[in-house]
């Protein structure tokens, strides 16, 4: 009930002249706001919701219950390590002394500073490279970034006819369109079946033209590319780099290193990778990593821990110039330093192996009652494509029960959706990533719903076909959303 | 299940293309619509821009996905399906009706590179 009334937008919730406030009188004496020139007078009349100070509370809170987060549930998105952000991140963040404007002098910020350079350092000692920028302030923004540092390595050297980026067809929507903004050509790479980078298919797309090319490793399917090596050995043979998009490294955290596969540029997601809020609940970070001889082409300004150990701003030359204004989102920053420190080196290989135990655990517990496309140990994450035919899923029969009606179904069971219909290679994909921090207790109740509706699917498949059902919305009419959206209350 | 029309030529990336004397009319099959769920935009070339066969010219919006359209034959785009700009959906309800591009076939000998129906109905399995 509470939520029907006042889950209803504000300016529904509006009665005119209502009011959750009463203004003293003004002090100011000589002074009366209708003798301001009109022409700073506002003409029109303001169109702001007219309500009581408990009405805006509720109508609030409510709308808050309403959101489901990781705080609130098990989130299996795939491809997007939503796991647990610790509350003590959010404690270290609200220090005091990290509150200081972005334009406060150095010298004021030298603990600002500290953490930024020894959260680089880091970053730089977990995935083998050199050096790392933490001024992007998202996924895509550093995957921008970093293919700006491709593009500037190859024109100082005077090379301007490299303007091809490769991407394999399992890759993130993010990949191809990093790279167009940066004015790179995208060519695509195929897969083999097993869901790995076709090498021989490779080798022909490879020549002069190519500034780069960028993988996923472990890739969209949680399979870790073996070959990549043999790749990396061809790429950097015909004068490319490569590009490595960290949004799947939380399993290789302590085990293995992008750098020592030959990875030359890469970019992490901190809000993935190392905890930190993610998504709607951000801002995000994006650090950039380059190897050793591309240092000097990170964004301006570089944080420079100098010989009598203070720290200062550093503007490079050579550099492709500044990506951001000040150093980034810096409380996410922050919280990602706590947690680095609170799970020190010889925790953090831990993550990496539970999260990929915990995949492997949920992957053959339901292969049972749904299509498990590639064998053999996932990393992270793996990919199934639908239900089992003999669960709902045989897409001959028009009453199939789909991977949408079973994300759908999911909700009402109480948990957040997996990530479906991508990566395309399969026709009714559905990404789990069950993240290291979730118990066994959870992965058991989350692997009970799953089997659960499966046999909804095969016994009573409207019942799956039609859901959600104890959302606060149902099922939206995607098409109708696509077609005539409606963005503003006028328009309802 | 699918509709496969005899008669008609398909590229084995779901585009069909329906042959009247020397014009040809460049669609997505049946299996691609049922695939990509309900259609919510078709971007369609200009009339007189060149199509290569195998190359890009559109895309087609799903629910589910966006997809390129790749031309199985090479021409000049005589005409286009202009009621799929306002009713996108036309393609869910009849994908060999509604055509995406008439296109003037510029070598009719890359029509052989084609699958006919049975061969096409084979890779949809």
């Amino acid at each position: 009930m509470n939520n029907v009334y006042y889950g209803k937008l504000v300016f529904e919730l509006s009665k005119p002249g209502r009011v959750g406030y009463s203004l003293p009188k003004s002090e100011i004496s000589g002074y009366c706001i209708s003798e301001m020139p009109d022409v700073l007078k506002r003409q029109s009349k303001t169109i702001l919701p007219e309500c009581d100070e408990l009405t805006v509370v509720r109508h609030y809170t409510n709308m808050s219950n309403n959101n489901f987060g990781v705080d609130t549930g098990f989130y299996p998105l795939g491809s997007c390590t939503m796991k647990y952000n610790p509350k003590l991140n959010e404690e270290l963040c609200a220090l005091p002394g990290f509150n200081r404007h972005p334009s406060t002098p150095v010298e004021y910020v030298q603990g600002s500073l500290k953490v930024y350079d020894e959260v680089q350092r880091t970053l730089a000692e977990i995935s083998g490279l050199s050096r790392f920028t933490l001024n992007p302030y998202a996924g895509a923004h550093g995957e921008l970034t970093g293919l700006m540092v491709i593009k500037a390595y190859h024109q100082q050297r005077g090379d301007e006819a490299r303007t091809k980026i490769i991407v394999p067809n399992s890759a993130h929507g993010t990949n191809p369109a990093s790279a167009a903004v940066a004015g790179f050509k995208v060519v695509e790479v195929k897969s083999l079946p097993d869901g790995t980078v076709d090498v021989e298919d490779l080798k022909p797309l490879l020549g002069p033209d190519v500034a780069g090319m960028m993988m996923t490793n472990p890739n969209t399917l949680g399979i870790f590319e073996r070959n990549i090596p043999v790749i990396a050995r061809l790429v950097h043979d015909c004068g490319g780099l490569m590009y490595y998009d960290g949004a799947n490294l939380n399993p290789m955290l302590g085990v293995c290193r992008p750098g020592d596969m030959g990875f030359d540029v890469m970019h992490i997601n901190l809000h993935k990778t190392f905890s930190t809020p993610h998504g709607g609940g951000g801002p995000g970070s994006g650090p950039v990593g380059v190897r050793k001889g591309l240092e000097h082409l990170l964004p301006n300004p570089q944080v420079e821990k100098k010989s009598d150990g203070t720290y200062d701003l550093h503007c490079d030359e050579k550099s492709l110039g500044c990506i951001s204004s000040f150093l980034s989102n810096f409380t996410v920053i922050i919280r990602a330093y706590a947690y680095l420190l609170s799970m020190g080196k010889e925790n953090i290989p831990m993550a990496g192996k539970l999260s990929v135990l915990n995949a492997n655990y949920i992957k053959e517990c339901l292969r049972s009652h749904y299509l498990l496309p590639i064998e053999g140990l996932c990393k992270h994450e793996f990919v199934f494509d639908g239900l089992r035919p003999e669960y709902g899923g045989d897409h001959h029969d028009p009453a199939h029960v789909t991977t949408l009606d079973v994300a759908k179904r999911l909700l009402d069971y109480g948990f957040h959706a997996p990530t479906i219909y991508f990566p395309l290679l399969f026709h009714e994909a559905l990404m789990i990533e069950p993240t290291e921090t979730e118990s066994k207790d959870t992965l058991d109740d989350f692997i009970a719903v799953m089997k659960r509706i499966a046999e909804e699917a095969r016994d009573n498949s409207e019942m799956v076909r039609t859901a959600p059902h104890d959302t606060p919305i149902r099922r939206l009419d995607d098409v109708k959303a696509v077609k005539e959206p409606k963005f503003t209350f006028k328009n309802l | 299940m699918a509709k496969v029309i005899e008669g008609l030529f398909y590229a084995e990336s779901h585009e069909y293309v329906r042959v009247e004397g020397e014009y040809g009319y460049i669609g997505i099959t049946d299996y691609a619509q049922s695939q990509l769920g309900n259609v919510v935009y078709v971007d369609m070339p200009e009339v007189d821009d060149e199509v290569t066969a195998g190359e890009e010219f559109g895309a087609v919006e799903s629910v589910k996905a966006a997809s390129d359209l790749f031309s199985p034959v090479s021409g000049t785009v005589v005409e286009i399906n202009e009621a799929l700009e306002e009713q996108p959906e036309l393609v869910n309800a009849d994908a060999f009706e509604n055509w995406i591009i008439k296109v003037k076939l510029s070598d009719p000998s890359e029509l052989d590179n084609l699958l006919d129906a049975k061969a096409y109905e084979a890779i949809c399995e």
